[in-house]
Formats: C-alpha cells, sequence, structure tokens
C-alpha cells in the first residue's frame, strides 16, 4: 500500500506471467473483421478483451477501431460498444462512467480505445480532463503513428523524416509527442507502454490495469503495414525490431514505480539495443530520411534509453550505438 | 397566465431564470450533470453543484473541462440510461454543435438550457438568440421561455417530452432579460413532480450479457443483419428523426396539458396569443421579446390599432398550423427577430412566410431585426416600427426583400 498524492491510497499489484498456455482461450473478437491484413490493432484488441473476459463496456472515437467493429447491422465484436465523435473519446467514457453510478450498474469495465489522432492530437483535451477528475476507466491508444483511417496523413505522434499523405515528399519535419509522459504527468495510479507484437505483456498489462482504481492509460505500439510501407507479413518482425532498437520501450509505471516489462526488460538486463537504421530502413515511409535525421532520431532513442534504465535502477548494460 | 385550478403544496420564490432552470432540473431528479461554465449560464452550473455537493440532489456531477466534453459526457451517460441535463450558452452551445446532432441521431432524451447570448466576433456577453437558432437544423427540439415560471416549468417539461418521443429538447431562455432578472415563481412540491414526470425508461441497452454496438458505421441503403433481417439505411434512420420531430407536435401539447392539470399552468398550445382574434396586425416574436410586444400592443390600442401578438414557443418542430390559424385574419404581421440569417432574413419571419405559403393567405409580412447582443428593446421602437410598416402598406405593400434592423446605421 502506498500513499501518494497527499491522500489517494493506491493497492500495489502482482506482476503477472501469463504465456501462451495458460492465455484464456475466450474470444470477443470474431474471425472476419474489415482490418487490413497483416493489421497489429487485430491482434492487440484480441488480446486487451480477453484480460477484461468480456466484462467491459468499450467507447471509440472515429478510428480504425471502427473499421474493425464492422457496418451497421453487423458487427464483428462481443462486447457492448458505444461509438463517439473523434474528440470526444474520453469525455464519452466519462459519461459512461458517471451514468453507471447514478442508475447503479456495476460489474465491468469501462474502456476507452482510441488511435493516436484521437489520443495525441483532437481527443487530448477530452482525455486530460477526464484523468484530471480521476475518472475510473482505462484509456488505451493504439499508436500506428498517424491518421491510418483516412489513408496516411501526419499526426502529432508521426516520426521525424516518415513520408505520409500531408509530408509526401520531405518526411515529417518534426519530432513526435511522448503521449505517455503526459499522461504520466497527470499523476493517475497507472501508465503503461505495451507492444502489439508482444501481447502477453499487454495481456499481463491490461489485466493488472483492470484491477486497479482511478484512470489507468496504456500505450499500445501498433505497426500499421499499409502506412508505414511494410509487407503485411512483416508486422511481427518490425514490431520487436521496434522494441529491439529501443524505439519502442516497454515499461509500465505503477503508482508511481518505473519498471520495464518484457523484452524491454530482458535487454535492460545484460542484453544491447541494435542500432536504430536496422528498424527504419525496413520502412518505405523512410525513404527520404536524410542522415542528419536518423543520427537526431539515434540520439534521442538513446538518451530515452539511458533515462529509462536509470529510472528502473539499472547501469552499465544495454547501450546502443551512438551516432 | 392561469392561476392553478387545483390546491397543490407550492411555495413562491423570488429568483431569476438561471435558478429556476436549476432548480427545474433538480425538481426532475437529473442523475447525471456535465457543465462548462459560460456568462450568461454560470449560475446555472454553481446551483447544480451547491444542490450535489449538499446532497439535496442525488446526482453525478461532472465538471468538465469544455462544453464538447459536457455534452459527450450527458450523450453516453444517457446511452448508460441516466436521465442527463447540462446548460449553456453562446459560444458553449457553438463548441456543443457536433454533439447536438450526434445526441439526436441517437435519439436520446436530453434537456439543455441554452440562456440566450450573442455569439462573436466580436465579444459580446449579452443577449440575442443567434447562438439557439444556428442550432435549429441539429434535431433538437427548441422551446422559447417569456419568463421565470416559464422556464422552470419547461425545464420539467423538457424530460417529460424528450423521455416519450426519444428526442433531446432544449429550452431557451434570454440571456440577462431572464437568467439574471427576479421574479417571483411558483416552485412545485417534488411530490407532484415525482407524479408527473415518471423515472426515465432507456431505449439503449449496454449489458454484457447481450452486447449492442450504437452508431457503427451506416450505409447508405438498408442492409441485411445476421438472422436475415433488413434493417435501416442511414438515411432511414434520419427519416425516422424528422418523421419523430413531427409527431411530437401531439406529445408536446399533451405533456403542455398534463402539465395544467397537475399544476395549474396551461402550455397545450406551441404559440402565445395575445388579443389576436380581432387583430389587423399581429406583433410576432420569440421569447422574451413577445413580452414586451404586449406593451407594444397596448399603446397601438391606444391610439386605434387592432394590435395582437404572436408569441413562438416552440420553434422546432415549427408549429405551422397554429401559426396559419393565427395569422388567418391579420391584414399584417410584423415579425421581429433577435437573430438573423445572414444573407437573408430572421429566421422566424422566413418560418411564417414558409408557413403561410400555399394557405390562401394575404398578410403582409414585414422583417425587424431588434436586440442584438443585449440592445434594449423597447416596446415604443417596436409600436414605431409597427406603424412605419402600416404606412408602408397602403403604399402596395408587397413583402420586402430583405430586412429592416433597428440600429443606428
Amino acid at each position: 500500500m502506498r500513499i501518494r498524492n497527499g491522500s489517494v491510497i493506491y493497492e500495489r499489484h502482482e506482476h503477472l506471467k501469463t504465456t501462451a498456455v495458460n492465455l484464456d482461450e475466450r474470444e470477443y473478437v470474431l474471425p472476419g473483421n474489415r482490418m487490413c491484413p497483416g493489421c497489429a490493432l487485430s491482434l492487440c484488441y484480441r488480446h486487451i478483451l480477453k484480460a477484461l473476459e468480456g466484462k467491459v463496456v468499450v467507447t471509440v472515437p472515429a478510428s480504425c477501431l471502427t473499421v474493425l467493429h464492422g457496418m451497421y447491422p453487423v458487427t464483428s465484436v462481443k462486447v457492448p460498444c458505444v461509438n463517439t465523435p473523434f474528440a470526444t473519446t474520453g469525455a464519452s467514457a466519462s459519461g459512461l462512467v458517471a451514468g453507471f453510478k447514478a442508475i447503479g450498474k456495476e460489474g465491468f469495465t469501462v474502456l476507452a480505445m482510441a488511435g493516436d489522432g484521437g489520443t495525441h492530437d483532437i481527443g487530448i483535451q477530452a482525455l486530460s480532463g477526464a484523468a484530471e477528475r480521476q475518472t475510473d476507466f482505462i484509456y488505451i491508444c493504439y499508436n500506428n503513428e498517424g491518421y491510418m483511417n483516412t489513408g496516411n496523413q501526419r499526426s502529432g505522434s508521426t516520426p521525424l523524416g516518415a513520408i505520409s499523405g500531408t509530408t509526401p515528399v520531405l518526411g515529417k519535419q518534426q519530432r513526435h509527442k511522448d503521449m505517455t509522459t503526459i499522461m504520466e504527468a497527470h499523476g493517475i495510479p497507472y501508465v503503461a507502454t505495451a507492444n502489439a507484437c508482444y501481447p502477453l505483456d499487454l495481456y499481463d498489462k491490461v489485466r493488472k490495469a483492470r484491477s486497479i482504481k482511478g484512470t489507468r492509460f496504456i500505450e499500445i505500439f501498433s505497426p500499421c503495414p499499409p502506412g508505414w510501407r511494410f509487407p503485411f507479413n512483416h508486422t511481427i518482425r518490425i514490431g520487436k525490431l521496434a522494441v529491439q532498437t529501443g524505439w519502442n520501450v516497454i515499461y509500465e509505471i505503477e503508482n508511481g514505480e518505473f519498471r520495464l516489462t518484457s523484452a524491454s526488460e530482458q535487454i535492460a538486463h545484460g542484453g544491447k539495443l541494435k542500432p536504430l537504421i536496422e528498424y527504419i530502413r525496413e520502412q518505405g515511409r523512410f525513404k527520404n530520411i536524410t542522415e542528419q535525421q536518423v543520427n537526431q532520431l539515434q540520439a534521442w532513442v538513446t538518451e530515452r534509453w539511458e533515462h529509462y534504465l536509470g529510472r528502473a535502477g539499472i547501469t552499465g548494460s544495454g547501450q546502443g550505438e551512438k551516432d | 397566465m392561469n392561476q392553478p385550478k387545483s390546491v397543490h403544496k407550492e411555495e413562491f420564490q423570488l429568483i431569476d431564470g438561471n435558478r429556476a432552470a436549476a432548480l427545474g432540473a433538480k425538481l426532475s431528479r437529473v442523475q447525471v450533470i456535465a457543465a462548462y461554465p459560460i456568462t450568461p449560464q454560470t449560475p446555472v452550473t454553481e446551483a447544480l453543484s451547491e444542490f450535489v455537493e449538499s446532497k439535496e440532489l442525488d446526482s453525478q456531477y461532472v465538471a468538465v473541462e469544455s462544453e464538447h466534453s459536457a455534452l459527450a459526457v450527458c450523450t453516453s451517460a444517457s446511452i448508460a440510461g441516466a436521465r442527463a441535463f447540462t446548460a449553456t450558452s453562446s459560444h458553449g452551445l457553438a463548441y456543443m454543435h457536433e454533439m447536438l446532432h450526434w445526441a439526436a441521431g441517437t435519439r436520446l432524451p436530453l434537456v439543455l438550457a441554452c440562456v440566450n447570448r450573442a455569439i462573436g466576433a466580436p465579444w459580446c456577453v449579452q443577449n440575442d438568440q443567434q447562438d439557439s437558432i444556428s442550432q435549429r437544423d441539429t434535431g433538437w427540439i427548441q422551446i422559447y421561455a417569456r419568463n421565470n415560471q416559464e422556464i422552470l416549468d419547461t425545464v420539467i417539461q423538457a424530460f417529460r417530452i424528450a423521455e416519450l418521443v426519444y428526442i433531446p429538447v432544449m429550452v431557451c431562455y434570454d440571456g440577462y432579460v431572464l437568467s439574471h432578472t427576479e421574479m417571483p415563481v411558483s416552485i412545485p412540491s417534488q411530490k407532484d413532480v415525482d407524479s408527473y414526470l415518471p423515472p426515465l425508461k432507456p431505449h439503449t441497452i449496454l449489458d454484457t450479457n447481450n452486447p449492442r454496438n450504437y452508431n457503427l458505421v451506416t450505409l447508405a441503403d438498408p442492409r441485411v443483419n445476421g438472422e436475415g433481417v433488413l434493417c435501416h439505411g442511414y438515411m432511414e434512420i434520419r427519416y425516422l428523426l424528422q418523421e419523430a420531430l413531427q409527431e411530437a407536435r401531439k406529445t408536446i401539447s399533451i405533456v403542455g396539458e398534463e402539465f395544467e392539470q397537475a399544476f395549474g399552468r396551461n402550455y397545450t398550445a406551441p404559440i402565445w396569443e395575445d388579443r389576436v382574434s380581432d387583430a389587423d396586425v399581429v406583433i410576432v416574436a420569440m421569447g422574451s421579446p413577445a413580452m414586451e410586444a404586449s406593451v407594444s400592443a397596448d399603446m397601438l390600442r391606444a391610439e386605434g390599432h387592432k394590435v395582437g401578438v404572436l408569441g413562438i414557443r416552440v420553434f422546432r418542430p415549427f408549429p405551422k398550423r397554429d401559426i396559419v390559424r393565427s395569422l388567418a385574419r391579420a391584414k399584417l404581421a410584423v415579425v421581429f427577430d433577435k437573430n438573423v440569417s445572414y444573407g437573408s432574413e430572421g429566421a422566424a419571419c422566413s418560418e411564417i412566410k414558409a408557413a403561410l405559403y400555399g394557405n390562401n393567405n394575404t398578410t403582409v409580412i414585414r422583417n425587424f431585426i431588434v436586440g442584438l447582443g443585449g440592445r434594449d428593446v423597447k416596446a415604443r421602437e417596436l409600436a414605431d416600427a409597427v406603424k412605419k410598416s402600416l404606412s408602408s402598406l397602403g403604399q402596395g405593400g408587397l413583402n420586402n426583400e430583405d430586412p429592416e434592423w433597428i440600429c443606428y446605421i
């Protein structure tokens, strides 16, 4: 038990280790949805709903997840869902939480789930408000680093140097926004990153988040074959390369306590980050990236990795190659 | 206004319009309130917060970070099955625009108090009705109150109407003129309101054992579901909203009649009429200017003109038949709008012209834009505008293409 922010008392939760053997077999995402081949979102959504055992009311803004859910009157998911306008995900979740409390309905989790455009950009205000009000819900952002549902335009999460529909020639000239750190600054009890290509780590994080009260935020790295321009059968390889190069670091922060998890934890303990270029060169979106931009990204990844190692209390290992 | 016909336990309070709206919501036992402060609506949010914090009202008050979120909270709370209420003004209502469409499209029985205020630019916190008129095509029922008693009574009726027809209701009242002006208001007892307004029966179901997906992407044409049943396309769903609004005219009247039976004040008609039966000239207005117009009618009658007043209480669904009947013998209708559809004319004027078309009606219609941005609407000015219109009637009397503005240009 810990006391933080003056009077808020949070329980400390056990770290779970689910394996393919003891993973719940029940499915809540039906086979045959409208996602692109190789989409990482299907993979993570499937494990999220498993972790919640279907005891969930989902609210979703305009996003690729809307596409996954199907078209009226047919849906591919077996959980109740409230679609909501783009900017309102956090507010819609607040309304569900307030409404259920008002009528005394309980026994399930309110889950808000949006893409990076719906989270980092248009939805940040409603999400920040909901977190500041300590709304009791889980917010999951699946981050595919752009407006992929509208055909890949630049978002606040699109990385430096990436080509998109609105950065078509030069690639994006600015770095991306670190949304998870922004959410951590709200002082909420649980913040985590995850990667769709490490679904059991994601599953365990959602299970843990489910047992915590208050606002819980998870950002999932979700590779997008058509948007990032790599073959659709390379999704898992690209997602894992992102972790192996330190582009995506997976961790959780429970009541302010930082912990690397899964592959990031393994690399930190004796492993070594691969050079970022190995990740970058696999994707057509970076075809016009300059050497200077690659160096900028590498320097940023290295600096951030050292910062995370420090937070995790790990020193002297896993250093990436500099420059 | 009629006195209560039956003896009910009631008390009179000297309150402003915002307090009347907040008390109306409290008496309606709203379960979720989400609101964001904006002048001149702010005291509504403060009063409701006070009711909730002092446990006078068992409700979830969600202090949101914007009006867009306020209506999003109310929308999802309503889908969850709770009776939800919000209030706003001006820019706040404009900011809600997307959610106004969404709430009506979802057929949710929400109630919103719109404290009418001018909209920028330039900045202006005072009253006109441009804000709610700009939202007339969002699929909401719009009812305008003339005084604080009507505000309180209309909020309670609004929940009854909304929950019968599953269309959200906007209760509009003029900022400052009503919101910050105290008047004696009869406060019904909680017991009487409880028997008038039964608990909400939501038509949306969020149940993990019976999962439903609300507002999925919907195609233009009807589509077959898993059981082989042909389900509506987007256009059919939208037609049902229009049909429900058309049918709501009856419900609004019945709810008003039941209100009279319960509380003694009559709201059966979607319009107010004052001395219209023998009038050659009818002044038409919405909200508080309709009250001012009665003073103008007094002045004009004293000068020998047969003048009556037609107040529009329900603007959506527009009460075409009642308007046609009310103006049947008028030679001249002078419509005062506290709004303008820029490039055209006042919104009420357009509606009235459209309602009269094809009804063998030869009433000449004059339109004046008045009281924008809190410019005082004086009874003498309205009377002068009527006399000016009367003199032009003798010179040919065709309807003018453009409205006149009562201002210094």
